[in-house]
């Protein structure tokens, strides 16, 4: 064989052997379907309702101090939204890249912003996270890979947020997860919350969303405070086995209050047989019955 | 010199040549990315983008109080119904059910996705994967390939699924979906309450594999239920499952009507 037969052989194999990390188009506006977890994403869940949350006993008696009443506070207003507010609101999401001006290559993917919630930017560019004394803000700083056609993005530096808009916390210890996976015009977002302050093990949430040709608009933030008459050095709370609000589930729909204030065990199948004799079944569904989502 | 010049120009066109072979392949994935790559070998088994087999276990995060408990009578939040399945669902009396024998009516091709259970994944044979579920004694089965369901053949529970592999075109080991479009499906609930879908509702799901932050393997369930007599729009929700290691939790359970 010649050396150039063998140059053209060498290089075509080269090329065909390791192809490029698969890319996919993320672009464009993407409309929320919010058949799951309607009544959590919309007007927000019932109170003390944390079934299905790996908690543990800091997470929980956090959660248990929450009065809604906080958010009232001007300092508080905006207390809550990281990026987990992509899977714990109603929102749309738009996206974009954000190509190299010399190299046109993919330097970051935008998920734009909403209302309160900043955009995420995701660097694709290899930069590293910053260290772990670094600022925390409610946007964080995310990084992205491509797994094929799956783009998985970090986000850390967060600060203290919520995991569900009752009260359920996440800490500035907090990493953020988001796998991004497209089905045609069909997009799945699966958000894994990894906090080793208030959580016994990572806690999964996912999201689909169809693409749409209607612009889904990217307002926001900041946050904007308000003065809503909360006087000034009363923090809303409520002290240990105080909170009003620990039987609402099981008054409203059955479910008994060891399952309401979750923890690991409550997101596994076997955790029915340890309330199936305490659940009872309502005659008729009374409150949050069927007034969102696709009704 | 002048030989130089021809190696490296050869070395050139080569290189240009493999980069054609590579795009063509990233290109025919379309712009949706999934279901355009090279033509799938016969063997669905051989071909598989990742390996779905062995136990995996429900992780109920979402709509748990439909999921876990039975949902109160009434309760139909987030599914897009027509008046007619509000009037079909209203009607729901598990009583009927218990007394007509008809007590799997929730765990359907639809609905098994969302019932707590654990799944055991294996394969039948290179060209068919079998999907058990413990939670109602279910079984799916996924065919891949030119199956063609038999003439006339009366609807069932699980329905009549058509597998395809969908190539993601990366080096993942992990890339890629698995394609399930079900139809021939017998009338049953989407929830345990009476939200009713009809012989009429077709199912596309994609399975997904990720991993969890820990590394561990977790298998997303895209599901995408299509019925023009009960829903007003694609009824679209996803379900999660974790890996086990071995069959220690797997515990077969007879349907309920109530529970």
């Amino acid at each position: 064989m010649t050396s150039n037969k063998l140059s053209f052989g060498l290089a075509a194999l080269l090329c065909v052997s390791f192809p490029a990390l698969a890319e996919i188009d993320l672009s464009g506006s993407w409309a929320a379907i919010n058949h799951e977890d309607s009544l959590e994403r919309g007007g927000g869940p019932n109170p003390v309702d944390w079934a299905g949350l790996p908690f543990n006993e800091a997470g929980r008696a956090k959660a248990l101090s929450f009065s809604q009443s906080i958010i009232s506070m001007p300092e508080r207003i905006c207390w809550f939204q990281t990026q987990w507010h992509i899977a714990a609101g109603p929102f749309s999401l738009r996206m974009w890249a954000v190509p190299d001006p010399i190299t046109g290559k993919v330097q970051a993917w935008v998920v734009g912003a909403w209302e309160t919630r900043a955009p995420m930017t995701i660097y694709m560019d290899g930069r590293p996270h910053p260290g772990k004394n670094a600022p925390h803000d409610q946007t964080g700083f995310t990084t992205g890979v491509w797994n094929g056609n799956e783009l998985i993005a970090t986000t850390t530096h967060i600060k203290t947020g919520y995991i569900r808009r009752n009260g359920a916390a996440s800490s500035d210890q907090a990493t953020i997860t988001t796998h991004f996976l497209r089905h045609g015009d069909l997009l799945t977002v699966a958000l894994f919350m990894d906090d080793p302050v208030y959580l016994t093990e990572p806690y999964i949430l996912t999201r689909s969303y169809n693409l749409s040709t209607n612009p889904v608009a990217i307002g926001g933030p900041p946050c904007i405070v308000g003065d809503e008459g909360v006087e000034s050095g009363r923090v809303p709370h409520y002290l240990p086995g105080k909170n009003p609000f620990v039987d609402e589930m099981t008054k409203l729909y059955g479910i008994p209050e060891e399952a309401a204030l979750g923890g690991a065990e409550t997101m596994y199948p076997e955790f029915r047989e340890k309330i199936k004799d305490k659940f009872k079944l309502p005659a008729k569904c009374v409150k949050n019955c069927a007034n969102a989502g696709g009704n | 010199m002048q030989r130089k010049i021809l190696t490296l120009t050869w070395f050139m066109v080569g290189s240009l040549a493999g980069l054609l072979m590579t795009q063509s392949g990233l290109y025919a994935q379309g712009r949706g990315g999934r279901g355009g790559g090279a033509a799938q070998p016969q063997n669905a088994k051989a071909a598989a983008v990742f390996d779905p087999t062995g136990y995996w276990v429900s992780v109920i995060t979402e709509d748990w109080r439909y999921r876990m408990v039975t949902p109160s009578p009434g309760d139909y939040q987030g599914v897009p119904m027509t008046p007619e399945a509000r009037k079909v669902a209203s009607a729901w009396d598990p009583a009927k059910e218990e007394a007509s024998g008809d007590l799997c009516k929730s765990y359907g091709a639809p609905a098994l996705l969302r019932v707590p259970n654990r799944l055991h994944i294996t394969w039948q044979d290179d060209q068919t994967l079998r999907m058990d579920s413990d939670a109602g004694k279910q079984t799916r089965i996924f065919h891949f390939g030119d199956w063609k369901p038999a003439a006339a053949a009366p609807p069932t529970l699980q329905g009549e699924s058509i597998a395809q592999w969908e190539r993601g075109g990366g080096r993942g080991a992990t890339d890629g979906s698995l394609k399930v479009a079900t139809s021939n499906l017998k009338a049953g609930f989407l929830r345990k309450n009476g939200v009713p879908y009809s012989e009429k509702t077709t199912l596309t799901e994609y399975y997904d594999l990720i991993k969890a932050p820990n590394g561990d393997p977790l298998m997303v369930v895209t599901i995408i239920t299509t019925d023009p007599t009960y829903l007003t729009q694609p009824f679209v929700i996803t379900s999660q499952y974790k890996k086990e290691s071995s069959d220690a939790k797997w515990n077969p359970t007879a349907c309920s009507a109530r529970w």
